[in-house]
C-alpha cells in the first residue's frame, strides 16, 4: 500500500488539491478514522469503496468539515481547513457536495435551489445566477422541472438537480457521499450518467459509493476502506482484477459475480 | 335586556384588546425568534442566555410580570417607555411589554419545535454551499420551521389574545376592566360574562380556523 502511495505522490505532487494527515476520529469508543492518509490530485476521480460502518461516508464528511476530526490535517488547494466562521463557510462553498437523500431546500423550487448559493454566497446578480441555474439544469436533464418543488420530482432528478445546485459555486473538488443509494434501480443510471460526464470534463471527484460498474469505468484510482483504515489503493483494473489485501478481496467475493 | 351595554364603550374596549393582542403578537414573534436562534445557535452564552430566560419566564404567572413591569420597571427603575406621564399610554405600553416578555418565551418553543421538524440535511446541505450560521437560520431551516410551527403558534396567539385581560391588573381599559366595572354597576352578571365572552370568542374563533387553513396551505411537502 505505501509503495502505491508514493508512486502516486511522485506523480501528483506537483497538483495536490486534497490532501488528509494522519487524520483520526473517534465517535466515542469507536475509532471510526484511523490515521487516514489521502491526496487527491487535480482532475483525479477518486472513488472510495468498503464495506458499511468502515468509515467511508464519515472521510468524505471530514472533507468539508461536516464532520470535525480529533487529530491530523487537511489542506485543500494547499489551505489547511479553517475550524470554522467565515473562513469556513467561503471554504465549503469551493468544495461541492452531493448527499445520499439529495437534501434539496424543500420549500423552494429547483431553480431557486441552484440559485441560493451563486445569490448569497457567491454573490452573483439575480439574472447572471438564474440563466446559470437554467444552463446547469439543462446540462443535468431536469431543465423543464425548474419550477417545481423538490417534492414533486423522482429521486433521480432530485439528485440531478443537487449536483446542480453543487455546481452552481464553481467548487474545486465535489464529494459525493452515496449519491445512488437513496434511489430506485431504475434512476441510478441517470445519475452515474451525470457523475461520469463530470469526470470526463475534468472535475475533481471523490466518490463514496457502492456501484462498481462507475468505479471501474469512471475512476483514477479507488480506495479501499473497512474498520476505518484505507487498506488497498490502486487502479480500478489492479483493485477488481487482483486486490491484494484479504480484506478487499472477501468484500469483493461477496458483492461481484452475481 | 341589552339596554346597559349602551351605557358603556365595548367596542372601544375590544379595540383596546386587539391593540394589545397585535402588538405583543408582533413583539413576541420577533423576539421569540431571536431566542429561539439564541438556543440553537453554536454560542454556548447566547445558548444558556436563551434557555434561561424561556425556563425563568414561562414559569412565572403572567400577573406577576404585568405587576412588575408597573411596579418594578416604572415606580423603582422609572422606566416610562416614553409615555410622558400619560397614565393610559404608560399603562398600555407596560403591558405590552410584559405581555411581549412572556409569551415569547411560548413562541420560542413552538418555534423550537418546528426547527426540530426540519431534516439535519436540509441544515448540513446549506452549510455545504458555503452559507454562514445566520444564513442557514434565516434561509433555510427557520423558513421552513415557521410553516411547521403555525399550529402551535396559533395556540400561542390565542392564549395570548386572552391573556391580554391580565393588563387589567394595571389597569388598561380593555375588556375585562370595562367587564369589572360592569359588573359592579349593573345586576345582570350572567349577561355581562357572555357578552365579553362572545366578544373574546369573536376575536380568537376566526384566528383558529384562519390560520389553521394557512398551515395546511404553507406545509413544506417533502
Amino acid at each position: 500500500m505505501t509503495e502505491v502511495s508514493v508512486a502516486k505522490d511522485a506523480v501528483a505532487a506537483t497538483d495536490d488539491l486534497v490532501v488528509l494527515k494522519s487524520v483520526n476520529k473517534h465517535f466515542g469508543a469507536l475509532h471510526v478514522l484511523q490515521d487516514i492518509d489521502l491526496t487527491i490530485a487535480r482532475g483525479e476521480v477518486v472513488v472510495v469503496i468498503g464495506p458499511s460502518g468502515s468509515g467511508k461516508s464519515t472521510l468524505c464528511r471530514t472533507i468539508n468539515r461536516l464532520e470535525t476530526i480529533d487529530s491530523g490535517d487537511i489542506t485543500i488547494d494547499g489551505k489547511p481547513l479553517p475550524a470554522e466562521g467565515k473562513a469556513l463557510a467561503r471554504l465549503r462553498a469551493d468544495v461541492g457536495m452531493v448527499f445520499q437523500s439529495f437534501n434539496l431546500f424543500a420549500h423552494k423550487t429547483v431553480l431557486e435551489n441552484v440559485m441560493l448559493g451563486q445569490i448569497k454566497v457567491r454573490k452573483t446578480d439575480k439574472a447572471k445566477a438564474e440563466e446559470k441555474a437554467r444552463a446547469l439544469l439543462d446540462r443535468v436533464g431536469v431543465g423543464t422541472q425548474a419550477d417545481k418543488y423538490p417534492a414533486q420530482l423522482s429521486g433521480g432528478q432530485q439528485q440531478r438537480v443537487a449536483i446542480a445546485r453543487a455546481l452552481a459555486m464553481d467548487p474545486k473538488v465535489m464529494l459525493f457521499d452515496e449519491p445512488t443509494s437513496a434511489l430506485d434501480p431504475e434512476m441510478i443510471n441517470e445519475v452515474l450518467e451525470v457523475m461520469q460526464q463530470l469526470a470526463r470534463d475534468g472535475m475533481t471527484m471523490i466518490v463514496v459509493t457502492h456501484e462498481m460498474g462507475f468505479a471501474r469505468s469512471a475512476a483514477n484510482r479507488v480506495v479501499f476502506m473497512a474498520d476505518g483504515r484505507i487498506v488497498e489503493e490502486a487502479t480500478p483494473d489492479q483493485f477488481f482484477s487482483n486486490p491484494r489485501s484479504d480484506r478487499a478481496k472477501d468484500f469483493l467475493s461477496k458483492i461481484l459475480h452475481h | 335586556m341589552f339596554d346597559f351595554l349602551e351605557d358603556y364603550d365595548l367596542l372601544g374596549a375590544f379595540w383596546t384588546t386587539v391593540q394589545l393582542a397585535l402588538l405583543s403578537a408582533v413583539g413576541s414573534l420577533i423576539w421569540g425568534t431571536l431566542l429561539a436562534g439564541m438556543r440553537v445557535g453554536p454560542v454556548p452564552l447566547m445558548r444558556g442566555f436563551g434557555t434561561a430566560y424561556v425556563n425563568i419566564v414561562r414559569n412565572i404567572p403572567l400577573t406577576v410580570i404585568i405587576l412588575f413591569t408597573s411596579l418594578g420597571l416604572y415606580q423603582t427603575l422609572n422606566v416610562s417607555l416614553g409615555a410622558d406621564g400619560v397614565v393610559e399610554t404608560l399603562n398600555f405600553r407596560l403591558s405590552v411589554l410584559g405581555l411581549i416578555a412572556y409569551t415569547s418565551a411560548f413562541v420560542c418553543e413552538a418555534l423550537r419545535s418546528g426547527i426540530n421538524t426540519v431534516p439535519v440535511g436540509q441544515a448540513e446541505a446549506a452549510r455545504a454551499i458555503g452559507l454562514s450560521f445566520g444564513q442557514v437560520l434565516r434561509l433555510v431551516v427557520l423558513p421552513q420551521a415557521f410553516r411547521a410551527s403555525v399550529g402551535p403558534l396559533t395556540n400561542v396567539l390565542i392564549a395570548l389574545t386572552k391573556n391580554t385581560t391580565v393588563a387589567a391588573a394595571i389597569g388598561v381599559a380593555e375588556a375585562a376592566t370595562l367587564m369589572k366595572k360592569m359588573i359592579e354597576n349593573e345586576a345582570q352578571l350572567l349577561l355581562i360574562s357572555a357578552v365579553i365572552a362572545l366578544g373574546f370568542v369573536i376575536l380568537t374563533l376566526p384566528t383558529g380556523l384562519i390560520l389553521g387553513w394557512v398551515g395546511k396551505k404553507v406545509a413544506v411537502k417533502r
